[in-house]
């Protein structure tokens, strides 16, 4: 650390369709500034209207937010948002583009780094520059056991960070952002595919999956009843979440799934209830800060990889800790 | 129709899989196998190809071993393949990846056009699931990625691809008119087992090779000196310290809380 990119540092304002931030955009931010101490960040945000958001925003100390207006074009569809994205790091002369790591934003990163000539990485657990003002940034690979730090080595770098990557924080200086605004000419070949339909899912109520602290999973182990994994995520504030057997069986959402097919998590606490650790799950799990997994076979792979392992009966047991936990509590 | 599919070998992943002091993943271990996802990939074009008639082609981009790769996939029952096999391709990023497959794709298409291109929805290798958008967006062509549904309708002005898919925050439907690029999850379908009879078929047939000069891309474009990315460290992970096994002997749950409460995990 730390050479300054030239440029700003744009971080793309994923949010809902209501103007709302995804929360994870916050620790991006809290994470952009303090890549450089003269570190400029400056927001983009595709579609609709960013004044929803413009407190959040403001509490991140953020003096300007791009509103890029796609006209008619549908600004959920990703070649959409890289083109309008393309636009800006054109416009801005930014050498540094920052989203959170999601399906929708790998397809847009791949096809700005096609348009730009830009190096992504994705799946960051960390990011620095150095000395020269180059990205560097830390990922995982191979299910979580190997740890990587690789550099972007071409002008513009961009670089997608998995959710609790840092701690979100507030900037010191509480600003209120000017939005500047652009039309951007969406061309043919981003219009080559429609929208025929979307259906946001509604929250759960619960943290969102892919965000949270603290994740407690079932897995074909609880036969079907999710009560007492439910019941002990709700006590600590956690998500719930799901193997793959459990979401093909049909006893919780599909998008509950953790794993290489589903959502990555990196919370602080993992507790995984009747779940086996196969490999395909430990992709999306591996990372966790502290892992807890309750399963009655004392040969299941997760025991491998648990700091807290507890051969025993998920019906037992976590009923028991819930009981505990209320007392210790008071 | 005739359809092209992406295949990519990888070290299995079920495997011991390291990372060498090139920072380049050891793809020498003798373990590779077809990308489990790609076969749900071969499996979809294969489906769509029986009810609307056309032909398969598998191809993929890599060392001398990943022709195992394509032949899994004439196996399976695709009519063709390719391999653009060529020493400058080791170390490429998405982007030379997706030059290149776009090129070979090309020569493919002197043979007739090709309506649909079909990738897996991540390798589980890098696992970085951004080839299919990269390659869409070199072919200009259609983007209809992480199809857990794939629907195809021949009418009169051509035809349409229509394709559902589960992101993190909403379900959305995704069409397009060919050519197009589709990318599948393993929700979209049950890959088949090669039969005898598929293994005796595959014997017959030649893979097609390429080398980057076929395609017209200079060496320097692709591989490491391509890549936009370069690996600075690659270490093992620590395997986890102070990890504790205990079996339930009527007390574990007020364990699990006391663990918890003394780690100031809640
Ligand atoms: C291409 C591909 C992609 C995949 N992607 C994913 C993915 O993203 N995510 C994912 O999760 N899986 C994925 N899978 C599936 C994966 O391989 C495993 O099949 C799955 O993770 C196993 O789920 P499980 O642990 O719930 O079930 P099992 O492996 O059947 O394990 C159930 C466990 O519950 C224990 N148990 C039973 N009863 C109790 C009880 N009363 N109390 C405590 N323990 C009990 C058993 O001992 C057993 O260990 C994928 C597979 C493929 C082929
Ligand atoms: N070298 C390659 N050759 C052919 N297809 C590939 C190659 N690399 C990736 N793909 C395809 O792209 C998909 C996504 O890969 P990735 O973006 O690397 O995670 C895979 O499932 C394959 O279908």
């Amino acid at each position: 650390m730390s050479g300054s990119p030239a440029g700003p540092v744009l971080v793309l304002l994923d949010h809902t369709a209501d103007g709302m931030l995804r929360p994870a955009v916050l620790e991006l931010l809290t994470l952009a500034r303090g890549l450089a101490p003269d570190a400029v960040v400056e927001g983009a945000w595709v579609g609709g209207d960013p004044g929803p958001a413009l407190g959040e925003l403001g509490e991140q100390g953020l003096v300007s937010v791009h509103h890029l207006d796609v006209g008619v074009a549908e600004p959920h569809l990703t070649p959409v948002v890289a083109q309008a994205l393309g636009a800006l790091v054109t416009a801005t002369g930014a050498r540094l583009v920052l989203g959170v790591s999601s399906f929708e934003n790998k397809e847009v990163a791949a096809r700005l780094g096609v348009a730009t000539g830009a190096g992504v990485v994705t799946d960051a657990s960390g990011l620095e520059l150095d000395d020269d003002g180059a990205a560097v940034a830390d990922k995982t690979v191979f299910a979580g056991t190997w740890n990587t730090r690789c550099v972007v080595t071409a002008p513009v770098a961009v670089v997608l960070l998995k959710a609790n990557a840092v701690q979100a924080e507030p900037a010191s200086l509480v600003t209120s952002p000017a939005v500047v605004e652009h039309v951007v000419e969406i061309g043919e070949l981003a219009l080559r595919q429609t929208l025929v339909e979307r259906t946001e899912r509604a929250g759960s109520g619960r943290p969102e999956l892919g965000a949270a602290q603290v994740v407690v999973v079932g897995g074909r182990g609880t036969n079907g009843d999710f009560g007492p994994v439910e019941a002990l995520a709700d006590l600590l504030g956690g998500a719930v979440g799901a193997t793959r057997v459990a979401t093909d069986e049909g006893w919780i959402a599909h998008d509950a799934q953790i794993g290489q097919t589903g959502v990555t998590v990196a919370p602080r606490l993992y507790i995984g209830a009747g779940v086996s650790g196969a490999v395909h799950h430990r992709g999306g799990m591996q990372s966790a800060g502290t892992i807890v997994a309750v399963n009655s076979d004392p040969e299941a792979p997760i025991f491998e990889i648990a700091d807290l392992g507890i051969v025993g009966d998920l019906f037992v047991v976590l009923p028991q800790a819930i009981e505990e936990l209320r007392r210790l509590r008071g | 129709m005739k359809i092209v599919v992406c295949v990519k070998h990888v070290p299995d992943i079920q495997s011991e899989r390291t990372i060498g002091d090139d920072g380049r993943v050891v793809r020498d271990g003798g373990d590779g196998t077809l990308n489990e996802l790609d076969e749900n990939a071969i499996e979809a074009a294969l489906v769509l190809a029986e009810t609307h008639g056309g032909e398969v082609v598998v191809l993929t981009a890599g060392p001398a071993d990943a022709v195992d790769a394509v032949r899994r996939g004439l196996q399976m029952g695709a009519d063709e393949a390719v391999h653009v096999l060529d020493d400058a391709l080791a170390g490429s990023d998405v982007f030379g990846t997706a030059a290149v497959l776009a090129a070979a794709i090309g020569l493919v298409e002197e043979e007739g056009p090709v309506d649909l291109v079909v990738t897996g929805m991540a390798a589980l290798d890098g696992l970085t699931s951004m080839l299919p958008a990269a390659l869409a967006a070199e072919l200009g062509i259609a983007q209809l990625t992480l199809a857990s549904a794939i629907d195809v309708v021949e009418g009169s002005d051509g035809t349409r691809v229509t394709v559902r898919r589960e992101l993190d925050h909403a379900t959305e439907v995704l069409s397009a008119m060919t050519p197009a690029l589709v990318s599948v999850t393993d929700q979209a379908n049950e890959p088949r087992y090669p039969n005898f009879k598929g293994i005796m078929a595959a014997r017959k047939k030649a893979v097609t090779t390429f080398t980057l000069a076929d395609l017209g891309i200079e060496p320097a474009a692709v591989g490491s000196s391509g890549s936009r990315t370069r690996v600075l460290s690659a270490t093992a992970r620590p395997a986890r310290e102070n990890r504790v096994l205990i079996t339930d002997d009527g007390e574990a749950g007020r364990t699990l809380a006391t663990y918890l409460v003394d780690n100031k995990l809640v």
